[in-house]
């Protein structure tokens, strides 16, 4: 038994359709939203700011903290319990790791970067678009950075390579599965991020790469229209 | 092999993090890009700005970034025996000396908060910041002062030109317009002090440059609308 | 400076204006309630209220009763103000502010018999129904009370029964049965700065404010619940007066929840 279609009909390098916004939400220094089909993730930045306690000040560059959280409700299945699990602490730690890279950090010496990435809809692919809004976000609040960061979940269903699985795809049980998230930075095709769990082959995982860098590169150009359109109204301020 | 160099963007162009401002080894990074091998790419997100042969982009967006000379709205936030801690709207505090709080003498061992208290604010200028973002403040000179009363109201930094306008031209409007005194911080703070019906419209005011600073002949419109509120004819730009 | 910052807004209030130049007793524009903003939530509404955004979703789950009440089922409400809304928030578990509010809006639903307990009952003293409501904070521009007040109750309106086959829900599959509710109530917070009232402080308001009241009403405006805050206290005449202006307000807002 072969996975010949996709079952909501995509093609196999299609990703969900997608949503992004910047300035969403006001009292943060930048913010944005990014959705792949059902899952919705909002990012806000605060920062640069003051780190309290002292002692966690890096007297040599900023401090990146990222807190990535799923509002109870945002389950299809049942509620998720407030307060965080050690899922969602690591998924807080590989969302840093992936964005750090483009950060300019030691511009902001003793300081610290506040990340909150917050889903009030979750259905596969949730911290792909929370890397995707954070990165808006923290364009969105100035910072100085060398390159966003886009992401995208490839996987593996029976024989097939697919990006941007979904939750279906995700629990299909007539095969083997593997789910690929990845991140890269457009400009350079680098990766920052990169997980992966399941079943597959070292061939089967290039071509994946080879296709997520792909997905992302479209989901780059997604997020720069975005940014643009946030700020296309301010070209007078230079006068 | 001799590559042509490409300038790939126009003034006043809206650019992401990353993205290719500029091939070839004919043109330099200014502020906000950077060079990566035989490209220029925009280092924040920014407006492009091109000086001769070097490509710089303008802030659109983002905190504070304190700077030498800058005047500046601080507020107290800490006091020991040395000086005051100032905060300064943005990741990182300032000290002011007790040398540098006024021009009058200040005596070891004097209770300082007299001078400055506690949650008080003030206009200072920006003396000195370290490459550790050490900075500190002075109140002594010309305009630099506490401030009392009023009413001190938070801008965008970036927003800061435009309030200011050419040469001071349209704080000098809304200072005629209502009567109040304007104290515009480069911090992106505003101090403003009038009878509370005119200070109302003075933030207002500035709410709408906020909004409609991309528009052109923003000063013009502003003086209409200044206008209309007062009922008082204004001046022409000076 | 927040004693000059009061003294200021007292002066404005005298000419019955505030800071952002509205009267005292006038809501933010815009005021929009949407529903089911998400799939994956039994129910969910979002609440705009001049800068402050709220998001509602409630969560339907099955448990055992109380052992005093066998054939009645239950609302557990919670609210998270989230550090994302407001940089004076800090990350962690509900602080007593949040605590408040989602005890606030409890009892609005508890005492306004809104839902009908004995109507959440599957199987008497085995399943109920409980009707998890959670209230997150997106954007705090103040009056958190009242918008997040509102998000729940909009929320509940939203709510369709998903489907229990005698041992666990299934929740991909959703009925068509709606959560029966009545006598929806409205809360309104009404502040007392010097000797003035106002409603819908923005967040700089909330910090001048001496004493508040929340009035929550029921559509013929019989109260269902009250709630004082702030640290001043409020005689007989402040406490009459204040509760006038919540019922009033009430029917005002009531506009602005419709029925589906």
């Amino acid at each position: 038994m072969s996975y010949k279609k996709r079952l909501d009909g995509r093609g196999f390098e299609e990703f969900r359709k997608v949503e992004a916004k910047v300035g969403v939400i006001k009292r943060a220094d930048g913010s944005a939203y990014f959705k792949f089909g059902n899952t919705w993730a909002y990012a806000a930045v605060y920062g640069p700011r003051n780190l309290y306690p002292r002692f966690l000040q890096d007297p040599s560059k900023g401090i990146l903290r990222c807190n990535y959280n799923m509002m109870p409700f945002s389950s299809s299945g049942e509620r998720v319990r407030p307060g965080g699990s050690r899922r969602s602490k690591e998924i807080s730690m590989v969302t840093a790791k992936a964005l750090l890279p483009v950060l300019n950090l030691e511009e902001y010496p003793n300081s610290v970067v506040d990340v909150f990435i917050e889903l009030p809809e979750t259905e596969a692919g949730s911290r792909t678009a929370g890397i995707n809004a954070a990165a808006m976000a923290l364009a969105d609040a100035g910072l100085l950075m060398k390159d966003l960061v886009s992401s995208v979940s490839v996987g593996r269903v029976d024989d097939k390579i697919l990006v941007d699985l979904d939750y279906s795809e995700e629990s299909y049980e007539d095969g083997p599965v593997a789910d690929i998230p990845i991140a890269i930075m457009p400009s350079s095709g680098k990766i920052t991020l990169l997980q992966m769990d399941g079943l597959v082959s070292k061939e089967q995982l290039s071509k994946a790469i080879e296709m997520g860098k792909n997905a992302c590169q479209k989901i780059y150009e997604i997020q720069k229209k975005a940014l643009k359109e946030k700020y296309n109204n301010v070209k007078g301020d230079a006068e | 092999m001799n590559k042509m160099s490409k300038l790939l963007v126009t003034e006043k162009e809206i650019v992401v993090p990353g993205e290719v401002l500029a091939e070839g080894m004919d043109n330099l990074p200014g502020v906000g890009t950077y060079r990566d091998g035989d490209k220029i790419l925009a280092g924040r997100l920014g407006l492009t700005y091109i000086d001769g042969r070097t490509l710089k982009l303008i802030p659109l967006s983002g905190r504070y970034n304190p700077k030498k000379n800058d005047i500046i709205i601080g507020k107290v936030i800490d006091i020991s025996f040395s000086g005051w801690r100032i905060d300064t709207n943005s990741a990182y505090s300032a000290m002011m000396s007790i040398s540098e709080a006024s021009s009058s003498y200040i005596q070891k061992g004097a209770d300082l908060t007299q001078y400055f208290n506690l949650g008080d604010y003030l206009v200072c200028g920006i003396t000195n910041v370290t490459s550790q973002k050490l900075i500190d403040v002075s109140a002594k000179g010309p305009g630099l002062h506490k401030i009392k009363g009023g009413r001190v109201i938070e801008v965008s930094p970036y927003k800061v030109p435009r309030i200011i306008g050419k040469q001071g031209s349209m704080v000098s409007m809304l200072k005629q317009a209502s009567g109040c005194k304007i104290i515009v911080g480069q911090n992106g703070l505003v101090w403003v002090e009038g009878e509370p019906d005119k200070e109302l419209l003075v933030e207002r005011t500035i709410r709408k440059i906020e909004d409609e600073s991309h528009l052109k002949g923003l000063t013009d419109k502003i003086q209409k609308f200044l206008e209309k509120e007062t009922g008082v004819k204004l001046g022409g730009p000076q | 400076m927040n004693e000059d910052l009061k003294q200021h807004v007292i002066a404005l209030l005298e000419s019955d204006k505030r800071l952002d130049g509205r009267k005292p007793l006038e809501y933010r524009k815009p005021l929009k309630v949407e529903y089911g903003f998400t799939k994956t939530a039994e129910g969910s509404a979002k609440v705009t209220l001049g800068d402050t955004e709220i998001l509602v979703g409630v969560k339907l789950e099955v448990g055992e009763p109380y052992p005093d009440s066998p054939g009645e089922g239950t609302i557990i409400v919670g609210a998270e103000l989230l550090p994302m809304s407001n940089p004076e928030f800090e990350s962690g578990p509900p602080g007593i502010q949040a605590i408040e509010i989602a005890r606030v809006i409890d009892r609005g639903i508890r005492e306004s018999k809104t839902i009908d307990f004995k109507k959440l009952c599957i199987k008497e003293g085995e399943h109920v129904w409980l009707v998890i409501i959670d209230a997150i904070s997106l954007n705090d521009a103040g009056n958190l009370f009242d918008s997040a007040a509102l998000c729940a109750y909009a929320a509940l309106q939203n709510t369709v029964f998903p489907k229990f086959d005698g041992e666990k829900v299934i929740y991909k599959e959703k009925t068509s049965k709606k959560l029966p509710l009545k006598n929806i109530p409205l809360s309104v917070t009404v502040c007392k700065i010097g000797n003035k009232y106002l409603v819908d402080p923005t967040t700089e308001e909330e910090k001048v404010i001496d004493a508040r009241l929340t009035v929550a009403t029921i559509e013929d405006g019989t109260l269902c619940a009250l709630q004082k805050g702030g640290e001043a206290p409020l005689t007989q005449e402040d406490i009459d007066k204040m509760i006038d202006i919540g019922v009033e307000k009430g029917k005002e807002l009531r506009g602005a929840l419709k029925n589906g």
